[in-house]
């Protein structure tokens, strides 16, 4: 058994050796991988970037923040995708940020609730307040709206509201933020949650803890959903990748990004 | 020569089908049987809890879905077909046969994209308004998939009806049966096998479909009796889940297409079994 984990072990350094030896000709091709919220932004990025250097072949993958992080200290990866807050031992890595983006509470226009707790969210998402009225809504059984497994805005909101709570068996599950806003805008006593910057005017964000979501309060960080996609390098970045982090904040990259609704950094 | 030629091109060809169905069986097992084995069968079937980034995999909730599903839409769209069926065979004019058949068969042309759409926009909140709950529930999915599964009930069953030889009915009628008994006491009858593969059919196209699925069933981890309460399938939970799964979750995903694959071979057996039996 053990002799068969270092025997895998040594083919993987070999292979990751030979993706470093590959790396220093003129390197075309670029590996970023990690947080699964940040990937289709990756992606969109990449697409801009390829556009632009024809040749260059850019792969996007998976995995969460976590395995981002590791395949970047590792060397796997050019890049990591990070949508967490980097531990205070994860100090080897030098971290960019790409753009700013908050998970906002969402309700139907008519609901009276204007704002709530952090402790109610988790209690309205693990099933515990089952009624608008116990949060000086209308009589009317709340219709909980969660993303599905794998999904990064759920992980994020797992993170920060759930902790170790599960959510409610009940709670409908959605594949898209788009999909959550639609059952919200038609449904007087639905709850979701989704990207700040996908927010309409057919859906009502509420307040948390008594902070509105909006881009200052996320910028300055006092609204508590708020969260950063970074991207990661581990020592001296190749010169591909260094030009894709440049091109990721300039004003190009920048404005696609807001167009998907996040908030620039630059 | 030539004959034999063609014989063994026709073979092959056979084969090819046959063999991508053994490729597809292969692929779905080799990725999916190693984390039922790691978790265990009796886990993964009987466990309530899914959270697959955990380490959790559990898929009754949706086993027990895909049936309440599965059975709804064929009490509701089988009863509905069949009356249907009775109709166009033995009481409708001609004239409305010949319009009323070829709209039927439209309705298997409908993408089930825009089935769910009409689902979400019209269904949903009717059964909302209507009957309270989330509206997204096993009932907004079985109508749905009921009315998806009309053509080929309808479609198979007809054309067993009328091959019924046509003395039968006649001698029926020349005894002094009402058309009503002759259809419900001999022609019935007589189509029964071909009536039952209908449903199997069907029953076949309401437990693969994914897509109208997802869209107005729910999707929650849920196990209920109401059919009020949203639900999750086994086919919605792979579609689901697909887009992001890395590593084990998407070796679960695989796995819950291996119990789908054993419960549609079950159904069908059960279902061949008592055709036989019966005739």
């Amino acid at each position: 058994m053990l002799t068969h984990l270092a025997r895998i072990l040594t083919l993987f350094h070999s292979i990751a050796l030979l993706f470093a030896g590959c790396r220093h000709s003129t390197q075309t091709t670029l590996t970023i991988a990690g947080s699964t919220s940040v990937q289709p932004f990756a992606e969109l990025l990449a697409e801009l970037y390829s556009q632009m250097h024809p040749g260059v072949e850019i792969n996007v993958q998976g995995g969460g923040s976590t395995a981002g992080i590791r395949a970047v200290q590792n060397h796997i990866c050019d890049i990591g995708m990070c949508s967490r807050h980097l531990n205070p031992e994860e100090n080897n890595i030098t971290a960019i940020t790409i753009a700013l983006d908050g998970i906002a509470l969402i309700v139907h226009r008519s609901n009276p609730v204007e704002n709530i707790t952090l402790e109610q969210a988790k209690a309205i998402f693990s099933g515990k307040i089952r009624n608008w009225q116990e949060l000086g809504g209308e009589n009317r059984t709340i219709t909980v709206i969660t993303r599905e497994e794998g999904s990064g805005t759920r992980a994020s909101f797992e993170e920060k509201v759930m902790g170790e709570g599960h959510f409610a068996p009940d709670a409908l599950v959605q594949d898209s933020n788009g999909a959550v806003r639609e059952i919200v805008a038609n449904d007087p006593a639905a709850i979701g949650y989704i990207s700040f910057g996908l927010i309409d005017e057919r859906v009502k964000p509420l307040a948390l803890n008594s902070i509105i979501p909006s881009e200052k309060t996320i910028k300055d960080h006092t609204y508590p959903l708020a969260r950063q996609f970074l991207f990661l390098t581990c020592g001296e970045p190749t010169p591909l990748a260094r030009s894709f982090l440049d091109f990721a904040l300039s004003p190009k990259a920048q404005g696609a990004l807001a167009e998907e609704g996040l908030i620039r950094v630059k | 020569m030539k004959e034999r030629l063609i014989e063994k091109g026709l073979l092959i060809v056979a084969l090819s089908a046959l063999g991508s169905l053994l490729l597809i069986a292969v692929f779905i097992f080799a990725e999916g049987m190693p984390l039922i084995v790691k978790t265990g069968f009796k886990e993964f079937i009987a466990s309530t809890r899914w959270a697959p980034t955990k380490g959790s995999f559990g898929i009754l909730p949706m086993i027990i879905g895909s049936l309440q599903v599965t059975l709804l839409s064929l009490i509701l769209g089988g009863s509905l077909g069949l009356a249907c069926t009775m109709f166009l065979a033995e009481f409708a004019p001609r004239w409305a046969v010949r319009i009323l058949k070829p709209l039927i068969e439209l309705l298997a042309g409908i993408p089930s994209v825009v089935y769910g759409f009409i689902g979400v926009v019209v269904l949903v909140p009717w059964i909302r308004n209507t009957f309270g709950g989330p509206g997204f529930s096993i009932l907004a999915a079985s109508i749905i998939l009921g009315i998806m599964i009309l053509p080929t009930v309808i479609a198979i069953s007809l054309d067993a009806l009328n091959t019924v030889p046509l003395t039968y009915k006649e001698g029926s009628l020349a005894l002094g049966a009402t058309r009503w008994q002759t259809l419900y006491r001999l022609l019935f009858p007589a189509a029964r096998s071909g009536i039952i593969a209908s449903l199997i059919l069907a029953m076949g196209r309401a437990i693969g479909e994914t897509m109208a699925v997802i869209m107005v069933a729910g999707n929650a981890l849920l196990i209920s009796a109401s059919p009020l309460a949203p639900v999750r399938t086994l086919t919605s939970n792979i579609a689901l889940e697909m887009g992001y799964a890395a590593g084990d979750h998407q070796r679960a995903l695989f796995a819950t297409g291996v119990v789908l694959f054993i419960i549609i071979a079950i159904l069908n057996t059960i279902a061949l079994l008592t055709m036989r039996k019966k005739r």
